[in-house]
């Protein structure tokens, strides 16, 4: 057997404290490695070679493990979609969370796959971002500026700006993704397909949440993955139900707003109409689920 | 180069590997354990499944570096003092393989399922624990059986 990763790698390191690694990546000539599940491949196939320095930031234990604090929910970036499936708390909290780790690869893979690598691989078809789009989180990046740690948060709406890119800048590290707890009533849904139940990508996922309360819904939001650069909000069609009475069509509605939205390509997977056309039928079976389900 | 140094079914072991050097070629090149496969090396087929500090993964998606201090156990360490581990001799007996490959994997997996799962396992719970691994041989039939069979004799 013979794997010959592209790139250099000529330097490992396994710092265990933010500010190790901060300083590790300061230079921007490091590759990040938490579970590897992505990085690896692309290191493998020339998609991401290794910039000559490997930082193995899985020793870290601060950014392991998740937390509910002031009515918010903070998960660590290398909390593994393992433990989100065996967070209780979590799960009562935002069962969404369990929901979609649950759909995501195999025992294996999810043993070593973390929520942070999920966010930074930046596919339009990461399964954990969707629900955390209709969370509305946002990550917490860190970086050394030459004499002490700087930290910024960022939206997660505002982090991915095409396939594999975001808005970190060489040098980061993305520390943690929170969101505030859902209020009662306000309900959030996952749904994603693929050819097999497991060990897929996506080929159209989707994500949607509301409070449906009096026949009404409000705080609607609409996710859409592996249809466009990113993964969308489906704006127009969040607008047409917000503080409308959820009834007769309503969902059939939205559910073609939202396909009218969404940029797909053709690919091995699937081709763009048959996207557009899952993508109608997710979102009204989601819509119909949380509002009268 | 850097030195790694870890526990393989209960024996230090240490050698002078390349960063690059995956798990799986640690413990087949370097160590000399070839029982743990490998079919794919991108992550899907599960033939290289072993487990780390108690955890099943794909040690085709490791490196060796990042196993150091770890506890790894392969499908050589399943047996002891020469009598076949009760999911070894479960696949023996229900002819859960033909060409064979893909068994070491389906073994370490299917032991991490009992340890997670306990000892009663139904066909359905099996079929989709197997997800992470490919069998190009069997139709799986007689790997489920065999599964349902090694959890019980491993009470
Ligand atoms: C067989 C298989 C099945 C899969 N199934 C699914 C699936 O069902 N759904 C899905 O969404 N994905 C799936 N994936 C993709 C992958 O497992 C996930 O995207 C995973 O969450 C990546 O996390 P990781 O820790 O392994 O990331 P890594 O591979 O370690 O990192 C990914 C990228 O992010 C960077 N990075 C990681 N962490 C940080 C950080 N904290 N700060 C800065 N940069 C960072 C790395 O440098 C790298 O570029 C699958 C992969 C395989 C091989
Ligand atoms: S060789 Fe590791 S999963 Fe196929
Ligand atoms: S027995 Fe041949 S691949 Fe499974």
């Amino acid at each position: 057997m013979q794997v010959k990763p592209s790139g250099t790698l000529d330097e490992y390191l396994a710092p265990v404290t933010i500010e190790e690694a901060a300083r590790a990546l300061a230079d921007g000539r490091a590759s990040v490695l938490a579970g590897g599940t992505d990085l690896m491949l692309q290191a493998a196939n020339g998609r991401t070679p290794y910039r000559g320095r490997l930082v193995n930031i899985r020793r870290i234990a601060e950014l392991r493990g998740a937390a509910i604090t002031g009515g918010r929910v903070r998960i660590g970036a290398l909390t593994t979609v393992t433990d989100i499936l065996n967070h209780a708390e979590l799960a009562k909290a935002v069962p969404v969370l369990r929901q979609t780790a649950d759909k995501f690869a195999s025992n294996q893979i999810r043993n070593m796959a973390t929520i942070g690598g999920n966010i930074c691989n930046a596919s339009p078809a990461g399964d954990m971002i969707i629900p955390l789009l209709a969370l509305e989180a946002e990550v917490e990046l860190a970086s050394w500026d030459g004499a002490k740690i700087r930290t910024r948060e960022v939206a997660l709406e505002k982090f991915f700006t095409g396939p594999g890119r975001t808005v970190m800048e060489r040098g980061e590290l993305l520390t943690a993704v929170s969101f505030a707890v859902p209020e009662a009533g306000h309900r959030v849904r996952f749904a994603k397909s693929g050819p097999r139940p497991a060990l897929e990508i996506s080929t159209v996922s989707a994500a949607f949440a509301a409070t449906c309360k009096d026949g009404v819904t409000t705080n609607v939001r609409i996710v859409l993955g592996a249809v466009a650069p990113t993964p969308i909000r489906a704006r127009s069609a969040e607008a047409l139900m917000e503080g409308a009475e959820c009834s007769g069509d309503l969902a059939a509605r939205a559910a073609k707003a939202a396909a009218g939205e969404i940029s797909p390509i053709d690919d091995v997977r699937a081709s763009a109409w048959y996207r557009t056309h899952l993508t109608e039928v997710f979102v009204r079976r989601l819509i119909e689920d949380v509002c009268h389900g | 180069m850097p030195t790694v140094s870890m526990t393989v079914n209960g024996k230090e072991v240490s050698a002078e590997v390349e960063t690059r050097t995956l798990l799986v070629q640690f413990l087949r090149d370097h160590i000399g354990l070839t029982g743990t496969h490998v079919g794919c090396d991108t992550s899907q087929c599960g033939a290289c499944v072993v487990h780390v500090d108690g955890k099943a993964l794909k040690s085709c998606t490791r490196l060796a570096v990042q196993c150091e201090g770890a506890s790894v156990t392969t499908i050589e360490g399943l047996a002891a003092n020469g009598a076949l581990h009760p999911m070894q001799q479960a696949f023996h007996e229900n002819h859960g393989l033909q060409c064979g490959f893909c068994t070491p994997g389906m073994i370490m997996s299917a032991v991490d399922m009992v340890e997670r799962l306990g000892n009663k396992l139904d066909e359905k719970t099996i079929r989709q624990e197997l997800e992470g691994n490919i069998c190009r041989c069997t139709g799986y039939h007689n790997i489920v059986k065999s599964i349902a069979a090694g959890a019980e004799a491993m009470k």
